[in-house]
């Protein structure tokens, strides 16, 4: 194990994987010489592009292509087409990385990923497979406001024929990283920007993928489930702490896999503690965490002690000044009033 | 960047005025009317020396061209008799630009993907054309087991890459097949072909940009058929010179003829050998003209066009054209035509028949293909 950020862990798995496998490349705005607007793909430009030429740009001439940057191409700003020339890519069993500078901008590219990407399989009759993976942070940062600071992960979660994880440490996206980058499906790998700086301890392993599906349980506890996915896994957590003080003995769930959703594992934790509360960050009304409350009343209603508690976003545009804006985003205080509020 | 002005064929008078009004001055307009009006329709071309093909192979093109037409008007009988639904969109009078471009590529090698107007590339992809019919029909025998539909044919043995339904968007999909062709460095040329409308959409212009900016080995065909469904070019194009968009984008562009085989037969070979052997974009812009309406269910045409129109495309329709050349090159005589046309009607009436035996899918398909490795939750 190796101590490092949830970044660098992001950027080892996709290092790791494009050692492993030439298929695998990187493509998006900035992500090269700039080397990301979050620095996640510092050092891959000059990992894999040994020439300080961008091999694109040059005169079509095979000796000038050897060996020179093709595998992290800084793209254009513009979002449907660089996810459809990813998407076509795919088609033919290339497996590129699309790095969103958020993903906030990946709304451009919807009908590129709902209306193309996530529908292929299905369409061709199982001909063509698309291993994309479409990630980079979502949700809110700090003061980027409102058109910046979108929770993408619950609309993609609505679409067959798209995977969509939200892993809340390093190890796990280093693992989950892995894992989306080797499917042969479209994957949403979505980031939260407040997880980048945040460390942790990462296998050394190269083959450890952490697979889809699998829910992970964060902190074990008997007498209420904290769901949560992301960053507000940490959240859940630290009101985990706080409930300890008053003597509630909280479990955390990180879900970390939205779509496939492992429901076994979250139904379990409610069965055992008989209370529930999801955390999430996107806006409370349809959000994903709506989903998985509903799922829980459904299928545990006769272990539920109380109500399915729900804490998300507030439903506004997210607001610039800093105060407002915390004010949107759920803390431990807004998880302990909700664990209150159900009884 | 060379364009071939005088093949645009004449649309009637009222086009011309509008062309007329919408430029600054008279010199304008009569310089951009230059480019796209034609005076004379042309029926039957002088016996030419130098065949764009051999012989058996022009028979075999005049085979294609005729058994697309009858496929379509199969096509077409199949949804006025319900076994069709949805969406289906013929290629009647388009034919050419299938015949022509795709005869001149290495099929099976290159890559090709166009719109949801498909059926006639699978056609001559060698796609077999049973499963074509069935997968119109939405059978079990399809290519996508009747999951896609006329407007999502594929089949990956022949590298064709569909069949998709948002005008524009796969563009960008094309973009990708040429742009991972030259990851790999392999020489596959991809044609992309799209509609006029397409030529609009934001992300073609954003694929443009980046095959342009990259040079990618791709042919974009913009197959110019006067009409996004039922609003005409010069309603739908601030510039009505398709091939223009290709300038901004340092890309080679061009207008031709897709009417007449013969002329798509050797441009075609040009430009593939050019975009293959130097690794460079192309932005064609074929004139065309489909006879029947924009989709099956496009039942009113005259609410976007003329009959008078029409009955002067008719005169100039590709396969007479191409009847006359073969006869006036003495490659076919009219009676040889004839039994030509009987035995490919005689096939398309046979696949028809075929494809209709093909069952329906089992209803535990609807979950089947969604992902590689995994089934969706079921139930309502």
């Amino acid at each position: 194990m190796t101590n490092m950020t949830y970044r660098d862990a992001v950027r080892l798995a996709m290092i790791e994987e494009m050692d492993r496998d030439q298929n695998v490349f990187i493509m998006g705005e900035d992500i090269g010489k700039y080397k990301g607007t979050f620095r996640v793909t510092d050092g891959l430009f000059e990992r894999y592009c040994q020439e300080p030429r961008d091999w694109l740009v040059e005169p079509p001439h095979p000796e000038i292509l050897d060996g020179v940057g093709r595998r992290v191409i800084d793209t254009p700003i513009t979002e449907p087409g660089i996810v459809g020339m990813a998407t076509g890519a795919a088609m033919t069993g290339l497996r590129p990385i699309v790095e969103m500078m958020t993903m906030s901008f990946s709304i451009l590219a919807l009908d590129q990923i709902i209306n193309h990407a996530a529908k292929i399989h299905y369409m061709t009759g199982g001909q063509i497979s698309v291993p994309l993976v479409i990630r980079g942070p979502g949700g809110a940062a700090n003061q980027l406001s409102a058109q910046h600071s979108h929770s993408m992960e619950g609309w993609y979660a609505h679409v067959p024929g798209l995977k969509v994880v939200a892993p809340a440490t390093p190890n796990c996206a280093k693992g989950m990283l892995k894992a989306a980058i080797r499917d042969d499906n479209p994957v949403i790998f979505t980031e939260n920007p407040g997880l980048y700086s945040m460390k942790g301890d990462v296998s050394d392993d190269v083959d450890e993928i952490i697979p889809f599906g699998k829910a992970r349980i964060a902190k074990e506890g008997k007498d209420i489930s904290l769901i949560a996915y992301s960053r507000m896994v940490n959240v859940s957590l630290a009101a985990a702490e706080l409930l300890a003080a008053d003597g509630i003995d909280a479990e955390v769930v990180d879900v970390r896999s939205l779509l496939p959703l492992d429901t076994e594992t979250i139904y379990n934790s409610v069965r055992k503690t008989h209370r529930a509360v999801v955390v999430y960050e996107d806006w409370k009304s349809g959000g994903f965490g709506a989903e998985i409350a509903a799922r829980i009343a459904q299928d545990c209603f006769d272990d539920l002690d109380a109500p399915v508690g729900r804490v998300g976003g507030l439903n506004v545009p997210m607001p610039y000044a800093r105060v407002l804006e915390l004010q949107c985003i759920p803390n431990e205080q807004d998880v302990l009033a909700e664990v209150r509020k159900i009884g | 960047m060379t364009s071939s002005p005088e093949v645009f064929p004449a649309r009637g008078r009222r086009r011309y005025t509008r062309l007329h009004w919408r430029c600054r001055s008279k010199g304008a307009a009569d310089a951009a009317l230059s480019q796209i009006s034609r005076s004379d329709i042309r029926v039957a071309k002088p016996a030419q020396k130098n065949l764009p093909a051999s012989p058996a192979e022009l028979i075999s093109y005049y085979r294609e061209m005729l058994f697309i037409r009858h496929f379509e008007e199969k096509c077409n009988l199949a949804y006025r008799t319900g076994k069709a639904g949805g969406y289906l969109h013929v290629y009647i009078g388009m034919e050419p630009l299938v015949v022509g471009w795709l005869n001149n590529i290495r099929k099976g090698h290159d890559y090709v993907i166009t719109a949801y107007r498909d059926h006639g590339h699978a056609l001559v992809l060698g796609s077999d054309p049973v499963a074509t019919m069935a997968e119109i029909m939405g059978r079990s025998g399809g290519q996508s087991r009747g999951k896609g539909g006329s407007m999502h044919i594929y089949d990956i043995d022949k590298q064709f890459y569909g069949g998709w339904g948002i005008v524009g968007g796969h563009t960008a999909l094309g973009g990708g097949l040429a742009m991972a062709a030259k990851y790999r460095k392999e020489d596959r040329v991809t044609l992309c072909y799209l509609g006029d409308g397409a030529a609009n959409a934001g992300v073609f212009f954003e694929t443009l940009n980046m095959c342009g900016l990259w040079q990618l080995p791709i042919i974009f065909i913009i197959e110019n058929n006067l009409y996004a469904m039922g609003t005409a070019l010069e309603r739908h194009a601030a510039d009505p010179q398709l091939y223009k968009r290709g300038f901004p984008f340092n890309m080679k562009h061009e207008r031709v003829d897709g009417h007449d085989l013969v002329e798509v037969l050797n441009h075609s070979k040009r430009i593939i050998d050019d975009c293959r052997e130097n690794s460079q974009p192309y932005l064609i812009e074929a004139m065309t003209y489909r006879n029947m309406g924009h989709g099956a269910a496009d039942n009113d045409r005259q609410l976007y066009r003329t009959k008078e129109e029409e009955d002067e495309y008719m005169k100039r329709d590709c396969i007479r054209l191409y009847e006359a050349f073969l006869d006036s090159n003495s490659i076919l005589s009219r009676s040889e035509m004839e039994k030509i046309d009987a035995e490919e009607l005689d096939r398309a009436e046979t696949i028809y028949e075929e494809a209709d035996k093909s069952p329906f899918p089992d209803p535990e398909q609807v979950y089947t293909d969604v992902y590689t490795d995994m089934t969706p939750e079921m139930g309502h």
